[in-house]
């Protein structure tokens, strides 16, 4: 099966990191990606730039709406995503466990619901 | 229409049996195709009509084989009559195979350990575990389930769909967890077995024949799972814990119907079979050194029951117990309990001491907090505060005949 791992954590703490530890924490995502990628589990994933970044659309009666800023105001922000293969969920939750974003922040594990599927 | 008592027990094996096979059944299939809800929809004809054949024609020599055929002939009906939609058919197809496959295996591996760990997985709904297992592995109907859990039948319908949904689209695996996982996801499985025994504990006069079912029920899979998990010492002392408590279950009522206190009930009504079973299964789990919160409950009732033997509970041996059993999980219960221990080891003011200690607000609606409370206010010498928690503990039970006996004792405070 497949699982989108959704990385979410407190933009604000991001972005107060010191250089040293930013560093650290690219580091180590780079560290899981690659044990990811050995296990022949990973079939990609990004990261988000923050929310302030975000723009959303929305198109009502016809119109475009265009507004600046997420989605919706939360105190743990989408961050970034890895999409996998994995054979059930207890070894997704193996995988969202060892992501260095459930240690930062919180780790959702969503099955992809595959075209055709009921 | 009444029947006599051998038509009961001929009843009951029939329908043990049917119930057996059936979970048996579900379990496997479900574990090939991960559909929990398709596998017993497969099932679920067959095995009604085994409910009602087997009673009057016996159990078939190859009960596996039996429901296996019925279910392959509804499922070819089924698919014949067309009557359940275009997408429905590759998958009646499917089960078809699946039955099939069933019915060519030499012997039907047992997979209802690993469908009761999918039942009971993290990522199912804590409440709806033990109503889960009851349904995936036993058979039972939404409604009858219900009604154990005073819920509503629709209400619990739902949650259970939902869970056997999330079962299926989330990939929970039907398998037994990995060692790293195994001891907490160990403590789910027997958890909601626990919970589905308490449910049928609280109708102690055993009136209501579905909760006292449930009991039955869950003791026979808390046998099961002691079975085919023989050195899991938490699953032996799960099972030593529901034998203790049924086996007082006839000494809990006296004639009259009115309620009797662990303490004030008549030993020799206990029965010895099922304590003796209790004795044996404590003594092999502790043997293999992996102490736990069920062992260490079941030691407990053991130093209670031992009183059938010496006269007198073994107080200090359930006060050390209820520390080692605090120090594990920290729950208040368990502080009230050693409270109660303590008053029969140091007095009632030591006791009392104790429970100023907690944390009230936790108890506001806790019905043994109060009446434990009263009790011991009672003994030390403080009849009025002691009324006034018997009040408070007679406003919070729900229990007819517990109600009656505290307000005997309260009212013996005030004449």
């Amino acid at each position: 099966m497949q699982y989108l791992l959704l990385i979410y954590s407190d933009e604000s703490r991001m972005a107060s990191m010191t250089p040293a530890d930013g560093q650290q924490m690219s580091q180590t995502f780079g560290a899981y990606t690659e044990a990811l990628k050995t296990a022949g589990a990973l079939v990609g994933g990004e990261r988000l730039r923050p929310t302030s970044a975000g723009t959303t659309v929305r198109v009502r009666d016809g119109k475009q709406q265009v507004l600046n800023g997420p989605y919706a105001e939360t105190k743990e922000q989408l961050a970034g995503y890895y999409l996998i293969n994995a054979k059930d969920l207890d070894e997704a939750l193996g995988w969202a466990a060892r992501c260095p974003g459930a240690t930062y922040g919180t780790m959702e594990v969503r099955p992809i619901w595959a075209m055709g599927e009921s | 229409m009444a029947r006599d008592v051998r038509d009961e027990s001929v009843f009951a094996a029939a329908e043990r049996a049917a119930r057996e096979s059936y979970g048996r059944l579900v379990a496997f299939v479900a574990k090939r195709t991960g559909d929990v809800a398709e596998a017993e929809d497969a099932l679920s004809d067959a095995f009604a009509a085994a409910l009602k054949a087997w009673p009057r024609t016996g159990v078939p020599d190859r009960p596996d084989a039996w429901l296996l055929t019925v279910a392959r002939r509804k499922a070819a009906d089924a698919g014949r009559k067309r009557r359940t939609g275009a997408d429905a058919q590759p998958r009646l197809l499917i089960m078809a195979q699946e039955l099939e496959a069933v019915n060519t295996a030499s012997e039907i591996p047992d997979e209802r350990l690993a469908l009761m760990f999918a039942c009971a997985h993290p990522a199912i709904e804590q409440a709806v575990r033990a109503p889960l297992i009851l349904q995936t592995v036993l058979g039972f109907d939404a409604a009858a389930v219900a009604s154990a859990f005073l819920v509503s039948p629709a209400a619990m319908g739902q949650r259970l769909v939902r869970a056997k949904s999330k079962i299926k689209q989330a990939g929970v695996p039907f398998r037994l967890p990995e060692r790293a996982d195994m001891g907490e996801r160990l403590e789910a499985v027997l958890d909601a077995i626990y919970a589905a025994f308490a449910e049928g504990w609280t109708d102690p006069l055993g009136a209501d024949t579905r909760r006292r079912n449930l009991a039955e029920e869950a003791i026979w899979l808390g046998r099961l799972v002691a079975h085919l998990m023989p050195d899991e010492p938490e699953a032996l002392g799960l099972l030593a814990l529901m034998l203790h408590a049924e086996a007082r279950r006839p000494a809990r009522r006296d004639a009259a119907g009115g309620f009797v206190p662990l303490a004030d009930q008549n030993a020799a009504l206990w029965n010895t079979p099922m304590l003796d079973e209790a004795e044996t299964l404590i003594r092999r789990a502790s043997a293999m050194r992996r102490i736990g919160r069920y062992q260490l409950e079941a030691a407990v009732q053991s130093a209670h029951a031992v009183r059938r033997l010496t006269g007198r509970a073994d107080w200090p041996a359930i006060l050390a117990l209820y520390e080692a059993l605090y120090a594990i999980t920290a729950s208040p219960v368990v502080a009230l309990n050693r409270a109660v221990a303590l008053a029969e080891v140091e007095g009632p003011g030591a006791a009392l001491r104790d429970l100023d200690a907690l944390d009230a607000e936790t108890f506001t609606a806790y019905q043994p907090y109060w009446a434990a409370r009263a009790a011991l206010l009672a003994r030390a010498g403080w009849p009025e505060d002691a009324v006034t928690a018997y009040d408070r503990a007679i406003g919070l039970e729900s229990d007819d005949a517990v109600r009656r006996f505290l307000q005997a004792k309260r009212d013996a405070l005030v004449n």
